[in-house]
This record gives structure tokens, sequence and C-alpha cells, in this order.
């Protein structure tokens, strides 16, 4: 498998910040996450050669760390934060009533493989709890018409994408 | 009259920008410090200030850069700890989503107090906002002479660099985060070494949190004895506070260290939404062993909430109402450190699986008589028996329900099912 070039550049780039390359591998998995979706053996191996680092080091890499995805995950990927403070503010029906609307449960993919749901650990900004991780985007204070809402701005971005 | 100094930019217009910063005294603080101190006297002002560490373990900041050896042919490091996993915790992502410069000032004071030439900045891979706010603040600073070659028309020069988490709260422990820097899977390492003097890449290495760092300018800009004016003088400093869960008004707080738990959670955090009442608060993120309602009147720093059992940890207070079952809360925070525990130590991987598995049924409305006594047993098995402190806070925070609510675990299994539902 040959990575894309800028992908390669962007590894070594990323590389430069650190006296050994091992230290590397955690950005090189991000990069090659964002440029493929999701980790496959085949991506963990061409990293491990752009590195020159051994193919283990990067598969224990892959499967500690829960932000790498070693499985397809849906193009928008909704994760709601269900610890403390989120379930305090009414995290479970939100989530009771996401699974409804999406027609799946927590840790699915929706038949059309627009959504993933899943439920994560505290986010870091529960002062506006509920919360929910779109993507790279953090949306709080949710409630079910916020979240109704959200999804169809979501389907409608998806469906101009298309056309 | 308290006056804030860490959120002060906080809600401004283009707060994270270098030219907002620099128009309310930015990088003077540096300047001050490279002209008018050597390394050693930075390490004996911010000792003199009695700042001590916000990242949750209250160590003293002056103290721990003063342990990193001098004059060593090995490069030394400064790692800032980003990584605000602790649930209950945001102080550090709205620090450097606001004011990120203020962040990075510190951590070039620091790598000057301590002789480091490369800092790593350790933001939990959630944060993507933060970590694009801080990639530019990091290249403005260079483009203005704030980090980089020859700082400020100095001879001292630093780089920092961002090292993206990827979601393990274990990184947060320190050693951890030097595992995961170093490529590793991020499981705690023996200590001592300690890392000021065998740390990252076995270097000597300081690692502080966010809000500590962002403390230091302010130090070097007004002086020890003006932060070791404010609060007590074992816990001294402004301070902020993450208030969220069952209040009116959650959200960031910077006040003076020490202030009475009451008057946090009503005067600021408003008190309890309509019609509820506060049952228990959480002072230091869920690591925090819980307080009831009637033990409110302590003060916020490290000595007062460790005299009551409990912990000022990230400072990130959760209020829990008396519409909430605590048995549900407990599971949720036994949960939690269950999926977060790194697998490295058998108390903490094995106890806190069985946890889970007492708790869940016991909220479920299906545990025994005898359940009780064996989560009692197993916290003691699994308390003082781990290799890192998750372990610990766990089972602290399970005896911390036990003590104070034992009522509603016995009621529980009573009735065979959770009262609240
Ligand atoms: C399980 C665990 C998680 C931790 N998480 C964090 C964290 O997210 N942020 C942090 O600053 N410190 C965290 N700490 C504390 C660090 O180990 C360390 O004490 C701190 O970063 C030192 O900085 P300070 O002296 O400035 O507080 C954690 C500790 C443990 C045991
Ligand atoms: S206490 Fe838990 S998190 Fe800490 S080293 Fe042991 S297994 Fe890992
Ligand atoms: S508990 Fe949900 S963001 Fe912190």
């Amino acid at each position: 498998m040959n990575a894309p070039l800028d992908m390669r550049a962007r590894i070594e780039a990323a590389a430069e910040a650190y006296p050994d390359q091992r230290s590397a591998i955690m950005p090189a998995l991000m990069i090659a996450q964002k440029e493929y979706g999701h980790l496959t053996g085949d991506v963990l191996e061409e990293v491990a050669d752009i590195l020159g680092v051994e193919r283990i080091w990067v598969y224990e890499l892959a499967t500690f760390y829960t932000l790498f995805h070693t499985e397809p995950v849906g193009q928008v990927h909704l994760q709601l934060c269900d610890n403390v403070s989120c379930m305090l503010r009414g995290a479970e029906a939100l989530l009771r009533h996401m699974e409804q609307v999406l027609g799946i449960a927590e840790g699915e993919t929706t038949g059309d493989g627009m959504f993933t749901l899943s439920t994560v650990e505290c986010l870091g900004a529960c002062e506006m709890a509920p919360v929910m991780q779109v993507g790279d985007d953090y949306h709080g204070n949710l409630d079910a018409d916020r979240i109704d809402a959200l999804l169809a701005t979501l389907r409608a971005r998806r469906e101009k994408a298309d056309v | 009259m308290f006056e804030p100094v860490l959120l002060k930019s906080v809600g401004q217009p283009d707060s994270h920008s270098l030219s907002h910063y620099r128009s309310v005294g930015g990088y003077e603080a540096l300047q001050k410090a490279l002209n008018d101190y050597t390394p050693d006297e930075i390490i004996e002002l911010v000792k003199g200030s009695g700042l001590r560490g916000r990242g949750g373990a209250g160590f003293p900041t002056g103290l721990k850069w003063s342990f990193v050896p001098k004059g060593q042919e090995k490069p030394k490091y400064l790692c800032c700890n980003a990584d605000e996993g602790e649930p209950g915790t945001f102080k550090d992502r709205i620090i450097m989503e606001e004011d990120p410069h203020q962040l990075l000032e510190g951590m070039a004071i620091c790598a000057y107090a301590i002789g480091a030439e490369t800092g790593y900045l350790y933001i939990r891979g959630e944060y993507v906002k933060a970590i694009r706010i801080l990639e530019t603040a990091i290249r403005e600073a260079h483009a203005e002479g704030c980090l980089g070659r020859g700082i400020l028309g100095s001879d001292f020069n630093f780089e920092v660099h961002i090292h993206e988490g990827a979601g393990a709260y274990i990184c947060g422990e320190e050693t951890a985060m030097l595992e995961s820097l170093q490529g590793r899977r991020a499981q705690p390492r023996l200590k001592p070494p300690f890392p000021a003097v065998a740390g990252l890449y076995d270097s000597p290495t300081v690692i502080n949190n966010v809000e500590t760092l962002a403390c230091v300018p302010h130090i070097v800009e007004r002086g020890s004895s003006w932060f070791n004016g404010i609060g007590p003088e074992r816990s001294p400093g402004p301070k902020l506070y993450c208030l969220s869960g069952s209040l009116r008004k959650p959200g960031l707080y910077e006040l003076p260290m020490g202030i009475p738990l009451r008057e946090l959670i009503e005067e600021h955090g408003g008190g309890a939404p309509e019609g509820r009442q506060i049952k228990a608060v959480i002072p230091g993120g869920v690591s925090a062993p819980m307080i009831p309602a009637e033990g409110l009147d302590v003060g916020m720093d490290f000595d007062s909430l460790a005299g009551v059992g409990s912990m000022l940890g990230s400072a990130g207070v959760i209020a829990i109402d008396d519409n909430t079952c605590i048995v549900k809360v407990a599971t949720r925070i036994v949960e939690f450190f269950h999926h977060e525990s790194c697998g490295k130590c058998t108390p903490c991987r094995e106890g806190l699986d069985w946890a889970v598995k007492i708790m869940r049924r016991i909220e479920a409305g299906e545990g025994a008589p005898t359940d009780l006594e064996q989560l009692e047993r197993l916290c003691g098995g699994i308390f003082g028996n781990t290799f890192c402190a998750l372990g610990d806070g766990a089972a602290m925070g399970i005896r911390a329900a036990l003590m104070h609510f034992k009522d509603e675990f016995t009621a529980h299994i009573d009735e065979g099912r959770c009262p609240y539902h």
C-alpha cells in the first residue's frame, strides 16, 4: 500500500518535533486516520514503514487509545458524554431519544453509514452539560429539540454534498 | 476586593490573539524574568509565592523546579499537562481557548528557570479547538520573538511542540504521560526516579498543569507576596473552580483559594435548581470523595479538604441534588475508573471489574445483603495497593458514598429496586 504523498510528508514533518521516531507514532496515527477514516492493518504497516519503527509499536498504540479506530465509523460520529455532570443534566434521556430517532443502539452505525452513535467519558465541557462532540465540534446545553435540529442540519449538509 | 487575573481576558473580543495579550501587558513578565532575574532567582520567587500544583496533587511548584539538576549534559524538558480528563473539570480548556499566550508565557518562564529548550504541550485529542488556537498562538509568538531562538533579545531559546492525546484518562498521570510522549502505551512508571531527575527520554523533566503555569507570569509581574497574600497561608493564590451538575449557574469561576465550599455552591453557583436541594458535592473531580450537604462549610484548599477526607484535586465541583440516586452516581464513577484503568496492576484492573459488577446489581435492585460488606472488603484490597492513584481514587469514591449514604444502598437492597426510579 502506498500512502498519499502529502500524508507521508505530513508524518515526516510531525516527527521533527521529537528526538525519537517512536514518539511520532501517535501524531502519525492521527494523520493517517484523518486520511483514511479508520486504521486498517495495511494503514498501520504503512505508518510503521514511513517512520521506520517496529510494526508492533504501532499496533499497540492503535489498540490502546480510544480515539484511534481500527473499525469503520460513520461519516458523522456522534459522541454523547454520559459522565456524571452530563448525567445529572439529562444525558440518559438524550441517549434514548437519539437511539429512537436514529433507529440504532449506542455503539452502532446507521444503515446508510451516515451516523455512528457513541457515549464517551467527560469531554471537559461540563459547564454546558449535557454535551456531545460531533466530528471536531462540541455542542452543549442540549435537549431533545436541539438534537433534532442538529441532526437535521447534518443530514441537509450531507444531501448538499451528495448533489 | 479580589481581582481575577487568570480569567481577566475571557470573553473579550480576540482574547486569544497575541495583539490582545500584548495590549494587557502580555510577555512583559517574560521580558522582566529574562532581564532582571537569574534562573535560580525565578525558582526562589516561585517558591516564595507558595504556588502549589493545580493538576491535583498540590505539590509546591518552585520546589519541583529546584529538583532539576543544574548544568548537566543531558537536555532538559518541560511538559505541560493539558490532558484534563478528570470528570467535572474544564478550566484548562477555557484557559487554552481564551488566553493561550498566558500559558505559553508561563511555559517560557518555567523553561528559563529550569534550563529547558524544548517543551511539549500534551493536549487531549478531543480539544480540537484548543489545539487549533494554540497552534496559531505558537506561530504568532514565534513571529514576534516570544518563542524560538534568542527570545526577546536574550540568548534564551525555547520551542513548544503540541502533542495530541488520543483519549486515555491515564495520560494525565504524569509518568503515563511521559510514556505516551515516548510512543508507548500510557502505563505509569515506577517512582523513583522522579521525572525531575529522569523523565522524558531519561532526561530531567518538569511536568506542570496548565493552570499552574498560567499563574507564573502573574507571580513574576506582581511578586510573590501578592500571590501568597491571597487565600490560606499554606495553599495561597487565585484559583479556578469548575462548577457543574445540579446548579443554576454552572461555569468557571476565579476566586481566592480556600473560599468556603458552601459559598461557592450557594452564591456563585446559585444553588440547586427550583424545587430541589443539594444533597452532596464532589469538590475536586470524581477522584475526590463526595461530601454530604452538611459538610459544605469547608475551605476549598488542599489542606482543609484533606482534613475532611476529601481533596481539592482539579477543583471540579459537581453538585448532586436530592432527586438523584447516589448509588447511580457512585456506580457511574466506578464505571469511569474501570473503563480508564490502564490494566498494569491487578488490584485496579480486577478489583474495579468486581466493584462495577456489584454496584450495578445493587443499583438494579438485585443486590444481596452481603454485597455491601463485599464492597467494603474490595475497597480495602484496592486502596493503598495500586501502582498509581487512579485505583485509590476509585476506592475512596466508593467508600465515601457508602459512608455518607449507606441508607440509600440498603434501601436498594431491601426494596429490591432503585427508590429513585
Ligand atoms: C489518574 C491520574 C490522572 C491525572 N490527570 C491529570 C490531568 O488530567 N491533568 C493534570 O494536570 N494532572 C493530572 N494528574 C496529576 C499529574 O500526575 C501531576 O501531578 C500534575 O500534572 C503535576 O502538575 P502540577 O504540579 O502543576 O499540578 C493526574 C494524576 C493521576 C493519578
Ligand atoms: S492503579 Fe489502575 S491505572 Fe494505575 S497503574 Fe494500576 S491498573 Fe493502571
Ligand atoms: S461530564 Fe459531560 S462534559 Fe464533563
